[in-house]
């Protein structure tokens, strides 16, 4: 069964913002889905290659050619604050506050 | 007690293919922020990464020149975490199923030969470029930060080396030898400055002789070889001081400060590193068969050991040139260069190590910046090679070519350095100069032979260095016995 702690670390990870009255839903939902994993790790699956990709393809590959990039104006049109031609963000650390 | 240092290296390359990894935007450095970006590296909606070709074929190569075994199949993988220059939450890396494995590159350390082994060489991607606002421009204590997806999603190899180097000094070696390689396999230009080639070392004691490794810590972008010297030695000695004190290593990434010297913890929003990699199901597996190995493998340039090896070979020379000659590409290219124009390799050789290295070291020059060509210098050394002037006189010749750009046989024309090689005139200055010297003349008389050299110098003072040596010895020896 996951637990309210696994919920939060996992919302965290994720920077999910989750309500404590949230907490039994998404641990209920979690071990469901954990438990639907369990089922499957108990088959039978001697002789069976790992599947990483279900199309049959490999070697998808582009020629090394520069494309046109987009105008700057374009690219910064949804930052929700630009300065000096960049998108701004918050503090990246923490303050220790 | 006595502590050995276990170190090992994660090496980020910068590939320098003409556009990004995958997408079409151009690779370059700096320039006007975000105007080398579209909604791949951007990491819009809906938008899909397609490998580029070229990449994979430097990844190859960069595999093969350490010695490591292509397996063959390989994923890419999603590296799963927040940061803000890393638009997709994710980056695309490789996890369990690298491209290449279980290499090894060899260095000399204190002249003892050093095998350090490579785990994997992998292929990702860059992130895009932080700039922190605020009074030291630092992450820690910035106001805000300012992002520029330029870097964003430039082909980046990811090179670790086995916890086998046991020095800082080692770890330099290491790092430069492989640099170098690098610049044989024109895969990247390593400007350390620029972050095309980024170093982080994972760190750690023992008691000497213990096998066991320590608690590691892990430095953090040592971005010139200086850097890395110099934290790896502080960080040692502070590990080494704490266990001393009877206290433990935490594991955590640490900061070397090159202006304070210091070493300090990092402090991180992150509290664990908990990647949840899983295989990115927008990228089919790379297959590299032993045809897609074979071709690379066939189209790889000679590598500095094959050089150093066919120096010693078939050009004669003793191993320490060979091994100076191909330490750096440049070096090894105009060395051969030069032979086109003058074949006397020992004497290219000796004339590159002395005189042109000794140039540049002395005045902090590049070799790309100097203004002596190959040419020009395969034509000094057929002059002298012809005895048109002697050894000291091409010596002088050499540091006004360094000065000016200009060629030799201009600067010995001009100021009339033509080696004597003139008998009777020679004759004249010898008898002089035994006149002015009586005492000399007694010893040598006597049997002191090694006097001889006296008269030579004074010879050569005369004729400011332009008497052929030969002539003016057979002259004195005559003119003494008189």
């Amino acid at each position: 069964m996951v637990s309210h702690d696994d919920v939060r670390y996992v919302a965290k990870l994720a920077r999910l913002k989750i309500d404590e009255d949230e907490l039994d839903r998404y641990a209920a939902q979690l071990s469901s889905i954990l438990g639907h994993i369990d089922q499957i790790s108990g088959l039978d699956i001697a002789g069976v290659e790992p599947t990483s990709h279900v199309i049959q393809l490999s070697n998808v590959l582009r020629d090394d050619e520069v494309r046109d990039s987009v105008s700057r104006e374009l690219a910064l049109q949804n930052g929700p604050e630009v300065e000096a031609g960049a998108f701004r963000v918050p503090p990246i650390l923490d303050t220790g506050e | 007690m006595e502590f050995e240092p276990v170190i090992g290296l994660e090496i980020h390359v910068e590939l320098s293919t003409a556009s990004k990894m995958f997408c079409g935007c151009r690779v370059a450095f700096g320039g006007e922020p975000n105007t080398r970006c579209c909604p791949v590296c951007m990491a819009h909606p809906g938008a899909l990464p397609v490998a580029n070709r070229k990449a994979i074929e430097f990844l190859a190569k960069i595999g093969l020149a350490l010695d490591c075994a292509v397996p063959g199949h390989s994923i890419f993988h999603r590296k799963n975490y927040f940061y803000p220059d890393l638009p997709k939450g994710y980056q695309i890396s490789q996890y369990d199923q690298p491209f290449a494995v279980e290499g090894h590159l060899d260095i000399i350390v204190d002249d003892e030969p050093h095998r350090v082994g490579i785990e994997r060489v992998h292929m990702e991607e860059d992130t895009a470029k932080n700039i922190h606002a605020g009074e030291s421009g630092r992450i820690a204590g910035a106001l805000y930060s300012l992002i520029d997806f330029n870097r964003s999603g430039t082909p980046l190899v990811e090179i670790v080396t086995r916890p086998e180097i046991h020095s800082p000094q080692a770890a330099r070696i290491f790092l430069n030898k492989l640099k170098n390689l690098l610049k044989y396999l024109d895969v990247s230009d390593c400007n350390m400055e620029e972050g095309s080639l980024r170093c982080d070392a994972n760190v750690s004691v023992r008691p000497a002789g213990s096998s066991e490794l320590g608690v590691k810590t892990e430095l953090k972008n040592m971005n010139s070889f200086k850097h890395l010297e110099k934290g790896l030695t502080k960080e040692i000695q502070r590990q080494v001081e704490l266990l001393q004190a009877g206290e433990r290593v935490v594991q955590q990434t640490v900061h070397f400060d090159f202006a304070t010297g210091e070493v300090t913890p990092m402090r991180s929003k992150e509290f664990a590193h908990d990647y949840r990699y899983f295989p990115e199901p927008d990228l089919v597996p790379l297959e590299a068969g032993s045809d897609f190995v074979e071709s690379v493998r066939a189209a790889m340039p000679e590598l500095p050991g094959a050089r150093a090896r066919r120096y010693v070979d078939d050009l004669g020379l003793p191993e320490y040139n060979a091994e100076v000659l191909t330490s750096s590409r440049e070096l090894s290219d105009y060395f051969e260069e030069s032979l086109k124009h003058f074949d006397d390799a020992k004497l290219v050789s000796n004339w590159l190590m002395g005189e042109l290295l000794g140039y540049l070291n002395a005045t902090g020059g590049e070799l790309a910046s100097c203004q002596v060509t190959p040419e020009s210098l395969g034509n000094l050394l057929a002059m002298l090679g012809s005895g048109q002037v002697s050894n000291a006189v091409g010596k002088e010749v050499f540091a006004e070519m360094c000065q000016t750009g200009k060629a030799a046989g201009e600067i010995v024309e001009a100021r009339g350095l033509t080696q004597i090689s003139d008998e009777a005139q020679l004759a004249g200055i010898a008898e002089k100069i035994i006149a002015a010297n009586p005492a000399q003349v007694e010893q040598f008389r006597g049997g002191k032979q090694q006097v001889l050299g006296f008269f030579v110098g004074q010879v050569m003072k005369e004729t400011k260095g332009r008497a052929n040596p030969k002539v003016v010895n057979q002259v004195l020896r005559q003119k003494l016995a008189e």
